[in-house]
Formats: structure tokens, C-alpha cells, sequence
């Protein structure tokens, strides 16, 4: 393989190359050993530990599963109200009026800024005080409004991009056959925005599901995380249960994020359209910048 | 209504100092182990890019939440590791700034992998054609190039990081976030003074590295 930093390996290379694996196994090795070493010695690799993961069914069906669903809900609801919402405030910010504009622009930027955990906090305190929702749906609640406030303003900015990445010879020819603002904004760029989109959109879907896990830990909202606290207080066994948590994580958002990169693979060779893609890390995950730094080109 | 400022019950800029340190911390440890985790990545040994792919993919993947939680439940709690810290709180404060150094090292990693990529490789080829030995090349063509192009992502990163630093309220770090918390169970009459307080509090801490480092990443950009 040859990059940019160096050529395809020849014969001295490869065995260089053979002694450095020899030395980076042998440190890997050395990490590993003492982990497990500390672990045995706490009892923590003792089999009853593990076990009920495969032999009590239990575990699953009252805990992780209905965990894992609490999750995609919040999640899902999340996204579904966030969507519209934010496609709404990323258009605005395009808007040619500067009293549309620039009100649209400061509450984007003001969401982006903040932690979503203060805003799950603040939204959950502000459910207290108004006494309408009652109090085991109020976590959900929370949670939600706290994941939509800061991902519409995320993604208004994908949707921005997504339009702004489009060639300018898209709004030109629309002009030119006499197409309104609207006309031009509904049926020439947000069609082929969309498809641009997809790829961070999917992104961001990752970033809110890992986000849900704020609202078990801080606020009670039974969710996947929070089941860790109950697995752990009936087989005290937590770093088994933190595992096979992260096992369940790790899988559902590897999968959105090997589909992200699928699909923006995918947009990027497609003949139709104008190859324009909005990249999964233009929001990097949770990385969205108060003042909208800049993509490096 | 901003009586809870000057009531000295709350330590609301102690709080923040406490978010500025995590930061700045976990941003030092952060860069030192993306750097370790791209080198990895980018190597011509194919077991260490298979172990920074598989970290990197795997960390990513995992909540904040549940990294920092297994810190301290996990390591702290089960394992007895203490990182030196000899009290709870001390200790609590260090395996906060590890969770963050794990997490956010992967962020760091992919923009600087990002950043090498941007660089063409007829530029390495030409160089290499001069004779310039392999670290010439990476020190006088690629790494130049590339330091220029990380700057935006980078930028980007540690603005996440300052926002990501609230996570740590889950293992009870006296943070801004854990402060928010405690002070709306109190002051339930102040809501709004309260979350403007602390929403302009992360304005304050986002918004200026944001302007300036984004000043300074399109500066020095590459134009190609």
C-alpha cells in the first residue's frame, strides 16, 4: 500500500515493518495482561459474572431489551421533531431578508453552544415547574426536548451546507426559466440538498443516540445506560454489565455509521446529480462549533 | 431575580473554573494520544492501523456517558484505580479527564488523519523524486501542508470537548452542569435566570475559541 507518506514496502521495509508488529504485540500484549491480572484479581473474570448474559434470559428481556428500546424511542422522537425543525431554520438562515436572517442565525448559534446536558437539565426542571407532564413520562420528555433543541440548530446547519454545496449553476438556471425564490428553494435545491444530506443526517442520527445515554445517567430515564445501575445492584457485576452495555452501543452505532459512509461512498460516485455531499463530519460528531468553524478545504 | 449571584451560596465561576480546567486538561492529554492513535493509523504496519481502526471505531461508537461512568464505576469503584488521586473528588476529576482523553483522542485522530489526506501525493512523490529522505518529506512537504488543513477540525473538536466536559457531572465532578443541577432543585422560581446564567457561561467559553481559531483556520488554509 503507498500513501502519501511513504512508498509501497520493499524487502528491508517489510522486515522493519515485521520487528515493529514484534514490539507493538508485545505492548499490546503487556496492556492486556495487566488489565486482566487486575481484574482476576478483584474477581471480576470469575465465570458467575458473565454467565447470566447467556443463561438467564431474564437480564434481557426485563433489562437490555426494553432499555435498548427506551433509547431508539427517545432517540427516534428526537430526530423526527428535529428534522422538520431544522430544516425550517436552516432555510430561514438563507433567507435574503436580514430580519429573517440574522434572529434565525443567533438562536442556531446560541442552541449550538450550549451542552445538550444543560439543556436536558433545564428542560426537565421547566416540565417540573409547569406540572403538566406526569412524572414517569417526564425523563422522556426531558430527554427529548433537550436532544431537539440542540440538533435543530445542528441541523440547520447540515441543511445549509447541503444547499450551499449545491453548484450556483443550479439556481442561475432556475432563475433563468423565470422560477420564483420559492419555486427555485422547493423544487430545484432542497430535492437534490436531501440526497447531499443523507450522510451527516445518519451522523447525527449516531450522535443523538449517544446522547439519549445523558438522560439515564443524570435524570432517571430508563433507557439502556440506566439499566447498567439495576443489572449491576441484582448480580453485582459491573463491569460485565458496562461491557456488554457498550457491546449493545457500539453495534447499533457502528452500523448507522458504516451505512453513513456507505451512502456518502455512494453519492460521491453516482453519475446523476451533481456529486455534491454534505460529509458526516460537517456536525462531527458533536462537534458543531459555536461560531461555525470553517471546514479545512 | 439574580439574587442566587450574590447570595454566596452558589460558587457559579469556582464551577466554571472547574469546566475550564477539564478542558484544558483532557484537550493536552487529547492531542497527545490523537497524535499517538493517527500515527497508528496512517503507519505502514498493518497491525497497528488495524488497532487504531478498531479503536477509533469502536470509541466513537460508545456514549460519552457510559465511558466516563465506566471509568468511575468500573475502574475507580471495582478496580481500585485511583489515578493518583487520593481523594474521592480528586480521583473523580482525574478519571473524568481519562474518559475525555479516550473519547475526544479519537476526534483528534480522524482530523489529523484527514488533515494528511488533504495533502496530494504527487506532492510526497515529487519531493521523494528531489531526494529528500523520508523524514525530509514529512517534515519540509506533508506535515506543513497538513498542520494547515487541521486547524478548522481541530478548532472543532475542542469546542466539543468544552460542551462534552458537562458529561462529567455524571460521576459528581463539581462542574458548571452539576452545579445547574443542584441550584434548579433549589431555585425553582429562578429557572430561566439560572439556565441563561450558565447557557451564557458556554457562550462565553464556545464562542470566542470558535471566532478566533476559525479566523486563524481560514488564514492559513491551503489553497488548492
Amino acid at each position: 500500500m503507498s500513501s502519501v507518506l511513504y512508498d509501497t514496502p520493499g524487502p528491508r521495509a517489510k522486515a522493519r515493518n515485521w520487528i515493529y508488529t514484534g514490539i507493538f504485540l508485545v505492548l499490546v500484549g503487556l496492556a492486556l495482561w495487566w488489565v486482566l491480572a487486575r481484574m482476576a484479581e478483584k474477581n471480576q473474570l470469575d465465570a458467575d459474572k458473565w454467565t447470566p448474559f447467556v443463561t438467564d434470559s431474564q437480564i434481557w428481556t426485563t433489562f437490555l431489551l426494553p432499555g435498548l428500546g427506551e433509547t431508539l424511542k427517545a432517540g427516534l422522537i428526537a430526530m423526527v421533531i428535529a428534522l422538520p425543525l431544522g430544516a425550517l431554520l436552516g432555510i430561514a438562515r438563507l433567507s435574503d431578508h436580514a430580519w429573517v436572517r440574522v434572529p434565525v442565525g443567533a438562536v442556531v448559534e446560541f442552541f449550538r453552544a450550549i451542552p445538550v446536558l444543560i439543556l436536558m437539565i433545564f428542560s426537565s426542571a421547566l416540565y417540573v415547574m409547569l406540572g403538566t407532564v406526569s412524572s414517569d413520562l417526564r425523563p422522556l420528555y426531558a430527554v427529548v426536548t433537550g436532544l431537539v433543541l440542540y440538533n435543530a440548530s445542528v441541523i440547520a446547519e447540515i441543511v445549509r451546507a447541503g444547499i450551499l454545496s449545491l453548484p450556483r449553476g443550479q439556481t442561475d438556471a432556475a432563475k433563468a426559466i423565470g422560477m420564483r425564490k420559492g419555486q427555485t428553494m422547493l423544487y430545484v435545491l432542497i430535492p437534490q440538498a436531501v440526497t447531499a444530506m443523507l450522510p451527516a443526517l445518519v451522523s447525527q442520527l449516531v450522535v443523538i443516540l449517544k446522547d439519549t445515554a445523558l438522560g439515564g445517567a443524570v435524570l432517571g430515564f430508563a433507557d439502556l445506560m440506566s439499566m447498567n445501575r439495576q443489572i449491576s445492584a441484582n448480580y453485582s457485576n459491573t463491569i460485565a454489565t458496562m461491557v456488554v452495555i457498550a457491546v449493545i452501543y457500539i453495534a447499533v452505532n457502528f452500523a448507522l455509521t458504516t451505512l453513513a459512509s456507505w451512502l456518502e461512498r455512494r453519492l460521491r460516485q453516482s453519475k446523476k446529480g451533481t456529486g455534491a455531499v454534505v460529509e458526516g463530519d460537517v456536525a462531527e460528531v458533536d462537534a458543531g462549533g459555536a461560531a461555525g468553524v470553517g471546514k479545512a478545504p | 431575580m439574580f439574587d442566587f449571584l450574590t447570595s454566596g451560596q452558589y460558587d457559579v465561576l469556582g464551577a466554571f473554573w472547574v469546566t475550564v480546567q477539564l478542558t484544558l486538561y483532557s484537550a493536552i492529554g487529547s492531542l497527545i494520544w490523537g497524535i499517538l492513535l493517527a500515527g497508528m493509523r496512517v503507519s505502514p504496519v498493518p497491525l497497528m492501523r488495524a488497532f487504531g481502526t478498531a479503536y477509533v471505531n469502536t470509541v466513537r461508537n460508545t456514549p460519552l456517558t457510559l465511558l466516563i461512568l465506566g471509568c468511575s464505576l468500573g475502574l475507580y469503584q471495582t478496580l481500585g484505580i485511583n489515578l493518583g488521586g487520593d481523594t474521592s473528588k480528586e480521583a473523580g476529576f482525574r478519571l473524568a479527564v481519562l474518559g475525555l482523553i479516550a473519547y475526544t483522542g479519537t476526534f483528534v485522530c480522524e482530523a489529523l488523519r484527514s488533515g494528511i489526506n488533504t495533502v496530494p501525493v504527487g506532492q510526497a512523490e515529487a519531493a521523494r523524486a528531489l531526494g529528500l529522505s523520508f523524514f525530509q518529506v514529512l517534515r519540509l512537504i506533508v506535515l506543513p501542508q497538513a498542520f494547515r488543513a487541521v486547524v478548522g477540525p481541530l478548532a472543532n473538536v475542542l469546542i466539543a470537548l468544552t460542551k462534552n466536559t458537562t458529561v462529567a457531572a455524571t460521576i459528581g465532578v463539581a462542574e458548571a452542569a452539576l452545579l445547574m443541577k443542584e441550584m434548579l432543585e433549589n431555585e425553582a422560581d429562578a429557572l430561566f435566570a439560572v439556565f441563561g446564567v450558565f447557557a451564557l457561561g458556554f457562550v462565553l467559553l464556545t464562542l470566542p475559541t470558535g471566532l478566533l481559531l476559525g479566523w486563524v483556520a481560514k488564514r492559513v488554509a491551503v489553497k488548492r
